[in-house]
């Protein structure tokens, strides 16, 4: 068995402290010790944006980075963007736009469209589609997907 | 006094066909709350893992598991022996676990451990000594006299072969004023399914296996499955969790399905097998690889005489649906445009090469790839206006094909005429080709193409139907019982909707219920763009019968005779005058409370008025066909090769459009699908062994490489079809290749036969054409 180490982050707004091999990836612990399977694995190597998380703010690749990088830092994962009322807006428009068939791309591609539109309120379809560059998705073809982020931004949310 | 005022309202007539129904399963999707199949764990659960060969051809010489059962944390290993005769396949070809190696991925032994860390490292212990054996890794080598035989029971590597023949071919041949003759080489894709392939299976006490699958075929997988176990179909129960896309990769079994099972009841816990990216590149089916030679002649005025069709297929080692596909090549060689006599042949041939599987489009992808692009080179050779030369030619409603599909409403002349007037096709295709050969680096293209399927299901079994169960309980909330599988294609909210649209109960007021074997009735799968059709018919006319029963005990309490009454927004309404008569719920407690109780339980089997295919596959054996016409726009960047699609016009005979942004949804999908088969996607094999088994190097197109679409419905209102819809989801993927490479044509002058139009093929014949230039 791999070595373990103790680490202590922010997960979705709360503190949590987990032991994990050092040798796991963020995206690992998030599913496999935390239980938390919004976030996908599909490729494992940061070509498919499948389990794109955000850390300290940026958007990751949770299956490029070990987890015990994780250590003091904010992690905000899919769950942990609607609140107890609500679904968070862009989870709204995805749902209202018809952007998500099967899904499972979705959790990734919703963090990297939040994180897009809040970085930039004039967000071009030119710049959506360069910031989706790195999600794969293999139902939508990205029509609506491009709709529903443009529709938040529209709307200031 | 509030809530009467409200029950004072009349309402008013409302339909939902043809309007924007969210999918039921969005919000959980949205939030990470869905657990699919891959997130699934079960108590006691052990983690199952395969031994693939990595090696096309082999001898299996010896085998040594001992060190790999002794690690600690291991539970059971299998090897060949283990599934020794436990054949499975459409030709009983295949087994789980190999005693000799035919391909690649060929699953050698499998492991069931505590983690995937200890069945690892169980997978590195075991010891296999192979005897490479000479490979066959294309039809053509695998017809010579001198190639190895890869089955025993199959000999010259003969798999499956169709033919069909109508008209005097040499006849019709000498009647012809110009004929194209061409050989197109269509190449391996895969699905790329975001989801990897996942499967869980454990047996119960009694012998019963439950199997939490993939599928979109529960009811026939269970009979496909049921040999690969030696067990009876009867006691499997499939439960069908949601899944990370199929795209048709999800019609069959495949080896990991049976090992996770074989593996439950070694140990008799239950097992998870789940892929790997690389091992889903490797062992997941291929869309069929082939070589197609294709001939059409016309006369001078541009009228059709013929088509023949030679076609050479790569089965690859094993034969699973996929190598039925010619019969749907052969169904669709003609069917767009009249062509009087049809010589089609087609043999798939067994090479050391990834298998064959079904994918959306089903052989018409390969088919029109090359009907189109001959389409195009015709009216060249004629001097024709393409756009004419296709409407002069294009089936009419009433018309049958030679292969006996009847075409009763066609709608192609429009589908032609709407994608061309609104590209402004007929004008720019003559300028690009025009501007053509001066100077500039970018050139523009338009292409036109045109495909034909199946559109009401498609019978090749003994029933195309689809069961339906519907209650309504005493609060008026619906529960849909449905055959029909939900892929993610949206089928859930085509139901909602249809059933909201009979009964006048809010679309959140029904749930559908369709992931489990044990309770879902009968149906034959999410395949050939039915399931909207099938499926939609039968819950409608499920709806329609409890809408009687409801109406027909509402006339009983209330005197009012039914034919006044009609059920909207979750009352019984006067029809006439939209007045509320009673709150629905209120009726069916009265219904149900009552000295001779009565509750809403019907059950429905519809079975589409499609032929069953004889042995020949040829009858008309869809209750519906529909046309679609794609005009593609692109530009040709001459000094890299890049095509760059600019924008795509779409005109599609969708019956009657049901849930638009569905519909909408599953056209741009399909397109985006048929786009990578066209400028990207290629499986690198080098001797039967994948290059390319990575996101890296497998390029699935992303956001910035989508065209603009402009998408048009033309609604042919089929009779037979639910509110007059016909199915849609493969068309986009059939047709948009051939515009493209049409267009590619129209921008440089190069015909492109061999997909895809990557930079380097590209750029590599825009520079052999000046070689050539230059030299001359």
């Amino acid at each position: 068995m791999s070595l373990k180490t103790e680490i202590n982050f922010r997960l979705n707004g709360r503190p949590v402290t987990v032991e994990v091999p050092v040798t796991m990836k963020t995206l690992f612990m998030l599913r496999d010790v935390l239980d938390l399977t919004g976030t996908k694995y599909s490729c494992g190597e940061g070509e498919c944006g499948a389990c794109t998380i955000r850390l300290d703010g940026e958007t990751v690749n949770s299956c490029l980075m070990y987890a015990v990088d994780c250590d003091g830092r904010e992690v905000v994962t899919i769950e942990g963007l609607k609140t107890a009322e609500a679904l968070h807006p862009m989870q709204q428009a995805f749902v209202d736009h018809g952007a998500i068939q099967c899904g499972f791309c979705m959790p990734g591609m919703i963090v990297q469209a939040d994180y897009l539109a809040e970085n930039n309120p004039e967000l071009s379809r030119e710049e959506m589609c360069r910031g989706l560059e790195g999600n794969i998705c293999r139902c939508t073809g990205y029509t609506k997907v491009l709709d529903a982020i443009a529709a938040v931004v529209e709307s200031g949310q | 006094m509030m809530d009467q005022k409200v029950i004072a309202l009349p309402i008013e007539k409302t339909t939902l066909i043809g309007q924007r129904v969210k999918k039921p399963d969005a919000p959980d999707k949205a939030t990470g709350k869905t657990r699919y199949i891959n997130d699934m764990l079960l108590p006691q659960m052990l983690i199952g893992k395969i031994l693939h060969a990595g090696r096309p051809h082999a001898e299996i010489v010896s085998i040594d598991v001992s060190a790999a059962e002794m690690l600690p944390g291991v539970h059971g290993v299998l090897t060949g022996k283990d599934a020794a005769g436990l054949k499975f396949g459409f030709v009983r070809d295949n087994v789980a676990l190999k005693e000799k190696v035919c391909c690649e991925h060929d699953e050698v032994a499998a492991v069931a451990a505590e983690t995937e860390e200890i069945a690892d490292q169980a997978l590195r212990l075991i010891k296999v000594q192979y005897k490479d054996l000479p490979g066959i890794f294309s039809p053509e080598d695998g017809r010579k006299t001198d190639a190895p035989q890869i089955h025993d029971s199959f000999p010259e590597n003969k798999s499956l072969h169709f033919e069909f023949r109508h008209g005097d071919l040499s006849a019709a041949e000498a009647a012809s004023d110009f004929i194209v003759d061409d050989v197109f080489r269509v190449h391996h894709v895969t699905h790329c399914c975001m989801g990897t392939s996942c499967a869980i299976a454990d047996f119960d006490d009694n012998g019963k296996l439950t199997i939490w699958s993939q599928t979109q075929y529960p009811y026939n997988y269970k009979m496909d499955l049921a040999p690969a176990l030696g067990i009876h179909p009867g006691d499997i129960r499939v439960i069908q969790p949601p899944v990370g896309g199929a795209f048709g990769s999800k019609l069959d079994v495949y080896p990991y399905e049976p090992i996770a099972a074989l593996l439950a009841r070694k140990t008799g816990r239950p097992v998870k097998v789940i892929y790997s990216r690389e091992e889903e590149f490797r062992s997941a089916p291929t869309r069929q690889a082939a070589v197609i030679h294709m001939r059409t002649g016309c006369t001078r005025d541009g009228t059709l005489t013929f088509r023949s069709a030679d076609v050479l297929l790569d089965n690859g080692a094993y034969t699973s649906w996929g190598p039925t596909i010619p019969v749907v090549m052969m169904r669709t060689t003609s069917g767009h445009y009249r062509v009087p006599v049809i010589d089609f042949n087609a043999q798939a041939i067994y090479t050391n090469n990834p298998y064959a599987g079904s994918f959306r489009g089903y052989g018409n992808v390969q088919t029109t790839f090359a009907t189109a692009q001959q389409m195009d080179m015709l009216a060249e050779q004629l001097d024709m206006d393409p756009l004419e030369f296709h409407l002069k030619n294009a089936q009419k409603s009433g018309e049958t094909t030679p292969q006996k599909a009847f075409l009763r409403e066609c709608a192609l002349d429009e589908c032609l005429s709407t994608a061309a007037q609104a590209s402004d096709y007929t004008k720019k295709q003559k300028q690009y080709a025009l501007e053509r050969d001066q100077e500039g680096r970018y050139k523009k293209g338009i292409g036109l193409a045109s495909a034909i399927h199946n559109a009401g299901g498609a019978k090749i079994h003994k029933s195309d139907g689809c069961g339906t169960i519907l209650k309504v309980d005493d609060y008026a909330r619906v529960t849909v019982i449905t055959g029909a599988s939900e892929i993610g294609q949206g089928i859930d909210a085509v139901i909602n909707l249809i059933v909201a649209e009979e009964l006048g109960v809010p679309l959140e007021h029904i749930t559908i219920v369709n992931n489990d074997s044990d309770i879902a009735p009968w149906d034959v799968g999410v395949h050939a763009s039915r399931t909207t059709f099938i499926a939609g018919n039968g819950a409608r006319r499920a709806a329609v019968q409890a809408r009687k029963q409801i109406l027909n005990a509402a006339t009983r309490i209330t005197g009012m005779p039914a034919e006044d009454l009609d059920l909207r927004g979750g009352f019984v309404v006067q029809d006439s005058s939209g007045t509320k008569v009673i709150k629905l719920e209120k009726l069916l407690r009265r219904m149900h409370f009552q000295p001779e109780p009565e509750l809403v339980m019907v059950t429905d089997y519809y079975e589409p008025n499609s032929e069953p295919e004889g042995a020949d596959h040829i009858s008309d054996h869809s209750a519906a066909y529909a046309h679609a016409v794609h005009v593609a726009e692109v530009t040709v960047d001459t000094y890299t090769g890049e095509v760059k699609v600019d924008k795509v016009t779409s005109a599609q005979d969708v019956g009657r459009v049901i849930n638009l942004m569905g519909l909408e949804a599953q056209i741009e999908g399909g397109i985006a699908i048929g786009l990578g088969y066209a400028l990207s996607e290629e499986m690198r094999l080098e001797n039967g062994m994948l290059q390319n088994p990575r996101f890296r190097d497998y390029k699935v197109l992303t956001a910035p490489e989508m065209p603009q679409l402009d998408l048009h419905f033309i609604e042919s209102d089929c009779s037979e079809g639910p509110y007059g819809a016909k199915g849609a989801s493969e068309l986009p993927t059939i047709v948009i290749a051939p515009a493209i490479a049409n267009a590619v044509y129209n921008a440089t002058g190069i015909r492109f036969r061999n997909p895809p139009l990557t930079p380097e093929k590209v750029s590599r014949a825009i520079w052999e054409k000046q070689q050539a230039a230059r030299e001359n």
